[in-house]
Formats: C-alpha cells, sequence, structure tokens
C-alpha cells in the first residue's frame, strides 16, 4: 500500500474500503475521486452501483444493508445538500449502517474556502442532521475511515467522512 | 383503469415467495399478504426513493425475487433511478408503477403533465429490456404469469384508480401494522441476514 502523509492516495482510500468489508460502492462522481473510481474498477470484491443524483444514493444503500450488504456511499458535499430528505428517511429513518464519504468542496485547512462557498454549508448541515463525522486530508488520517465505518456499525446510522484533499493529489 | 386492491389481489396469486415492497399499495397490501414477513411496506420514508431502495435490495439478494409497486409520483422525482436500474440490470426484480396520476394523499393534485407521461417509453429508453403498459384489470389478469416469468428487469405501468385522501394527516387511521424497525428486523430475518 502506499503510503504519503502529506497527500491522500487512493490506494490508502481503497485499502480502508477493502478491509471494512464494504461490498458496494453507491456513487456520484466528483473532482475529487476519479483516481479511486479507477482503480475500484478494477477491484473485484466490490460492485459500482452510479447513481445520477445524490439523493439516490442513500435509499439504494438502505436496500443493500437490508439485504445484508455493507454499501458505501461516495458523494460531493454539493450533493449531500440535495440529499437532505433522503439522508433523513432512508439513512436516519431506517437507521442504516452506512459511512458516506463526502469530497469537501472549497474546504481549506486555512479556513479560506476560495473555490466553492458549499464548504461553509457543509458542517453546519451534518451537524443539524445529527451526523458524526471525520476530516480526512491525508495518509495520516486514513484509520478515521475505519473509525467511521465502527461507529455506523454501532450506532447503526450514517456517519460522515468529510474528504479534504480537492485539487491536489487525487487528480 | 384498475383497481389497486384487485389487481394485488390477482397478483397474491402470482406472488410465489417474492419478497415484496408493496409501495402505495401497502395499505391494500397488509390486508391481503399471508406472507408477512417477506413484506416491505416502508410506507414513505422519503418519497423519491422507492425504486432505489427496491434495486438496492434486489442487487443484495440475487437469488430472491423482489417485486416493487412504485408510484408515478415517488419516481418522478427520481427519474435518473431508472438509468441505474437498467444499468446493473438485477434479473430478479419487477418494477411495477401504480400511476393515477395524481398526488393522492395530498389531495388529488395532478402530477406534472399528469396524462401524457410516457412512463413505457421512459423506463425503455432508459435501457429497461421489457416493459409493458396495462390500463384494465383483464390484461393484467392476463400477462401477470408472463411478466414474472421472464428475466428482469421488467417495468409494467399501471393504470390506476385515484384513492385520494383529504384527511388531515394527523386525522388519517395508520395502515402500518409494523413499525420500520419490525419490518426490517422481520425481512433480515427471514433472510438471514443479521
Amino acid at each position: 500500500m502506499m503510503s504519503n502523509e502529506g497527500s491522500l492516495s487512493p490506494e490508502s482510500v481503497l485499502s480502508q474500503l477493502k478491509s471494512n468489508n464494504i461490498t458496494h460502492v453507491v456513487w456520484l462522481p466528483d473532482s475529487e475521486t476519479n483516481w479511486l473510481y479507477l482503480l475500484m474498477k478494477n477491484e473485484p470484491s466490490i460492485e459500482l452501483v452510479p447513481v445520477s443524483r445524490e439523493g439516490q444514493a442513500f435509499s439504494v444503500a438502505a436496500g443493500l444493508a437490508t439485504g445484508g450488504k455493507k454499501p458505501v456511499i461516495l458523494i460531493q458535499n454539493t450533493g449531500l445538500l440535495e440529499s437532505g430528505d433522503s439522508l433523513r428517511g432512508w439513512g436516519i429513518g431506517l437507521k442504516t449502517p452506512v459511512v458516506m464519504m463526502i469530497g469537501y468542496r472549497g474546504w481549506t485547512r486555512h479556513g479560506k474556502n476560495a473555490f466553492h462557498d458549499v464548504a461553509k454549508f457543509t458542517e453546519p448541515f451534518l451537524i443539524a442532521m445529527g451526523i458524526n463525522y471525520y476530516l480526512v486530508e491525508n495518509d495520516g488520517d486514513i484509520d478515521r475511515i475505519t473509525y467511521a465505518f465502527e461507529e455506523a456499525d454501532e450506532n447503526k446510522k450514517p456517519v460522515a467522512v468529510l474528504v479534504g484533499d480537492e485539487y491536489s493529489s487525487w487528480n | 383503469m384498475i383497481d389497486t386492491l384487485e389487481m394485488l389481489k390477482i397478483f397474491k396469486n402470482h406472488r410465489g415467495n417474492s419478497v415484496v415492497i408493496p409501495g402505495r399499495g401497502g395499505k391494500h397490501w397488509v390486508t391481503l399478504t399471508d406472507n408477512q414477513s417477506r413484506d416491505v411496506p416502508l410506507g414513505d420514508p422519503a418519497m423519491g426513493g422507492h425504486a432505489s431502495y427496491a434495486f438496492g435490495l434486489a442487487l443484495a439478494i440475487p437469488n430472491e425475487t423482489v417485486v416493487l409497486f412504485d408510484s408515478e409520483g415517488d419516481l418522478l422525482m427520481n427519474t435518473g433511478a431508472l438509468a441505474t436500474i437498467a444499468d446493473l440490470a438485477p434479473k430478479n426484480f419487477y418494477h411495477f408503477l401504480l400511476d393515477n396520476e395524481c398526488y393522492a394523499t395530498t389531495g388529488g393534485q395532478p402530477v406534472p403533465n399528469a396524462q401524457k407521461v410516457d412512463y413505457t417509453g421512459l423506463a425503455k429508453s432508459m435501457g429497461y429490456g421489457s416493459t409493458y403498459f396495462i390500463d384494465n384489470l383483464e390484461d393484467f389478469d392476463q400477462k401477470i404469469a408472463e411478466i414474472l416469468n421472464q428475466e428482469g428487469p421488467v417495468f409494467i405501468h399501471l393504470k390506476i384508480n385515484p384513492e385520494i385522501e383529504n384527511v388531515p394527516i394527523n386525522q388519517r387511521v395508520r395502515w402500518q401494522n409494523r413499525t420500520w424497525d419490525q419490518v426490517l428486523s422481520d425481512i433480515k430475518s427471514e433472510l438471514s441476514v443479521k
């Protein structure tokens, strides 16, 4: 496994998904995840489920979980905002133990949301929905993904991982 | 136009061992079913998600037949779900659409372009290999065996009579006889899912 604490490598993320026995990745592409997509496409233990709007991801994940599978949702924070009612009903309401990995568009550790205004709404949205979240910026944070899976399973509810690495190593 | 209760009575004879997500047909189905543990009557966790939920369940249990009774108002909220379903094309998925041309539970207001949307054409163009349009009970009775005896995903557009509700929500009698927790616990137990 490639390890680089200065950036977040898609190999490290895929390794986390595999070690947490993920069966399906329900996803809508964003600018953070193309390299991860290429890796996942070649990973036989994971089935990719492409959706056309992020809210759809939560109901797909709920169905998969009902049937005994372990999905992860891979979307961008813009789409998270669109997903509010679906997250409420299909995620929180049905107690779906799913991790959503969310591209944190517009976020920088310096506090400047220079690229996109959606960053300033992201954490307040999660807090309002009662969703706990972990920030992952580089490979040094990678274990937080496992923490999120453990928390989702234990509490039977969605947990978020904010991927704060846009415009660097994932592209 | 088809009466939903009468249609479900016919379907019941063909249900076999399938997992049934009755969707907007739930209030009738719970009075008819003789295999409750394989039913997933969720009511409306969040409108727009029934097709995706049933699809996800079908993907998870490929050796079980999964039948959904969706509604046109629900599908219109997330029409793109049809493309996802057709893309992965679960062979065990049967997608019935109950089209009453209106939002019956909110008083019967028409859905957009209510009488003209060609849902069968929509499903076909999204990639469903097999589609049906049925607007009377006799045709449903005649075709239901053929529908369920072929590989999915199959899309069946049913024109149904609206059953409009105008009573305020807090005065309506709940048709659900199990909580979401009970429904999910029962189906997981039935499917031997932890």
